[in-house]
Parts: structure tokens; sequence; C-alpha cells
């Protein structure tokens, strides 16, 4: 039968939606447990898509689309000007 | 000016990503090692493929994840009411940058989809060149190693032959001393017959000597005594028993 793991060990996904808040709250962020927390996403990415023998297209094209509409909503303000009708 | 500000991006992101790994899985150089308490070594080999990604963009694990409720199309039908929802209300603005978006696009998966397996294989190719040169240099050193026990276990076994070896010393350096032994028995031999020899030469010298005194003596004594006298009295005697010969010679021709 699964351990009762306090909230602020669960995993995200296994947080329900009303716990959500306080699971957020509980988070370390502290500058040392963002960098932590931002080591850890990228060895996942990285040990999952391109420390592998035979590594595929995904693993950069992943990155760079995520590249790419970051960029684009970056310069949304911008591309605003562009729209064709005033009213959508 | 999107796909420029892409385009622009792109090596100095690419500069900042890992190296890219089109098809290459040759990264150990910058694989992070273990830097928890347990360090397993040897470490475990590399997987053999990453994680599936579904038309280069997506992940498996978001199909897998809306396959329960809505089934094979759910995910297709999410992505066209999206893009139909981001174009409707304009979030994506179709402008002069969507051509060039779609024009480089079309290129790149162009070339992807044509020579991407040949950067693969050799990209493999290299990889496989280098596990043989790391294979060759441990074969080696086991071979040697091998060899090396070889030799040992022929030492081991020639140190067994160690006692026959010092017989044979022992019984040259007995073989030795017994020549030499009777070397010298047979010189103090030679020199005790020597002196004998000599011994016994002089008692004969002397023997003869002093026979050869006493003859000498005796005749000259003997010579002294003979007086005229007698002299001429023993040749008138030979003279007259010489002529009974001569007559008695006569008488038997």
């Amino acid at each position: 039968l699964p351990a009762t793991v306090l909230l602020k060990d669960m995993k995200l996904m296994d947080v329900k939606l009303g716990q959500l808040p306080s699971w957020l709250a509980m988070r370390d962020f502290t500058p040392g447990g963002i960098v932590g927390a931002i080591r850890r996403g990228y060895d996942r990415y990285y040990n999952k898509y391109i420390n592998v023998r035979k590594g595929g297209i995904g693993g950069i094209s992943m990155v760079l689309a995520g590249y790419v509409v970051i960029s684009y909503i970056w310069s949304y303000s911008h591309i605003k000007h562009d729209r064709r009708r005033k009213y959508h | 000016m999107l796909s420029r500000l892409v385009l622009r991006a792109a090596p100095a992101a690419l500069r900042a990503l890992p190296p890219p790994p089109v098809a290459v899985g040759v990264l150990h150089a910058t694989r992070q090692l273990h830097t928890t308490q347990q360090s397993l070594a040897p470490l475990p080999p590399l997987p053999e493929k990453g994680g599936e990604v579904r038309h280069g963009l997506i992940p498996e694990e978001f199909f897998q994840f809306l396959y329960p409720k809505t089934g094979v199309t759910g995910p297709y039908m999410l992505g066209t009411g999206l893009v139909l929802y981001l174009l409707s209300k304009e979030i994506y603005v179709v402008n002069h940058e969507t051509v060039a978006a779609a024009c480089i696009l079309t290129v790149i998966i162009y070339a992807v989809k044509r020579f991407g397996p040949d950067v693969a294989a050799f990209a493999d190719k290299l990889n496989e060149e280098k596990l043989a040169k790391a294979l060759a240099v441990k074969n080696e050193a086991i071979e040697s190693l091998q060899a090396a026990i070889e030799e040992e276990k022929k030492e081991q076994w020639r140190v067994e032959g160690r006692s026959y070896l010092f017989d044979a010393k022992r019984n040259n350096v007995a073989m030795l001393l017994e020549a030499s032994y009777r070397e010298r028995l047979m010189m103090v031999y030679n020199e005790v017959k020597k002196r004998l020899d000599y011994q016994v030469a002089m008692q004969a010298l002397k023997r003869q000597k002093e026979q050869d005194h006493m003859i000498q003596w005796v005749e000259k004594n003997v010579v002294q005594s003979i007086t005229p006298q007698q002299q001429k009295e023993s040749i008138a005697k030979c003279i007259l028993d010489l002529k009974a010969l001569s007559k008695g010679a006569h008488a038997t021709v």
C-alpha cells in the first residue's frame, strides 16, 4: 500500500488541484533552490533526449521550437501592429 | 523578422546548448558524473534510444496522456483547434515572417528527411571506431596480462627443477674434489717412489763399486804375487800341455 508522502515531497502530477496553492507555497524558492530546480530539469531533459546512443532530431528540435515560441511571445508587442483586423 | 531573430539567435543558442547530437551519441565528455552518494562503478551503459518524439516536436508521452480519454485523434484535434484559435484571434499574426518561416521550414524538413540517415550512419561509424579503439586497448591489456601469467607459470615450473640443478652441481663438485684428491695421491706416490729408487740405486752403486774395487784389488795382488820365476814355470807347463794336446788332436784326425 502506498506510503503517505508529505505534501512537499510529492511530485507535481500527483498533487490534487485543490492542494496546488499550498504545494506551490511549500516549494523552495531560495536562489539555491531555483538553481537546483533548473539543474534538475536540465538533467532530466538531457539524459532523456540527448545523452543516448542513437539520438534523434527531437532532442534539439524541441528546444529550438521552444525558443521560437518564447521569442515570439517576447516580441508580440511588436507584431501586434501587423494584425489585419482590429476587432476579433 | 521573427525568422531573422531565430536565425541570428540560433548560433548563440546552439553554442549554449550541449553539442547537438543529430543522431550522434558521442557526448561522454559533457556527461555529468554521479554526484550522489551512491556512485555506481562501472557506470551503467548509455540507453540505446532517446525518448520518443512524434513529428520531431511533441513527445510521445503527451499522446499517451490523452489516449484514454480521446483515443488516437485526440491530440490532433486539440492541435487543430489550437491553431484555429490562434489564427482567428490573431494571437499568431500572419505577416511576411510567416512566409519566410514556411520556406525555411520546408527546406529544413527536406534536408533532415533526405540527409538524416546518412549523417546518422556517419556518426555511428565514428562512435564505433572510438569504441573499437577502446576495446582494442582493453583486449591488448588482457592479452599481455595473460601472456605474463603464462610466463609466470613457466617460471614456477622451472623452479621445481631447481633440485635437479643443485644435485648436478653437487655431483660436479664432488667429482672435482675426487679428481684433485687422486691427483695428489698420485703425486705423493711418485715422489715416494723416486726417493726409494734413489736409495736403491745408491745401494746398488755402492755394492758395485765395492765389488769392482775388490776385484781390482784382488787382481792387482795376484799379478803382484806372480814372480818372474812362477811365470816361466807356468809358460813351460802350458807349452807341454799344448804339445800333448796337439798330439792328441793329430791322433784323432
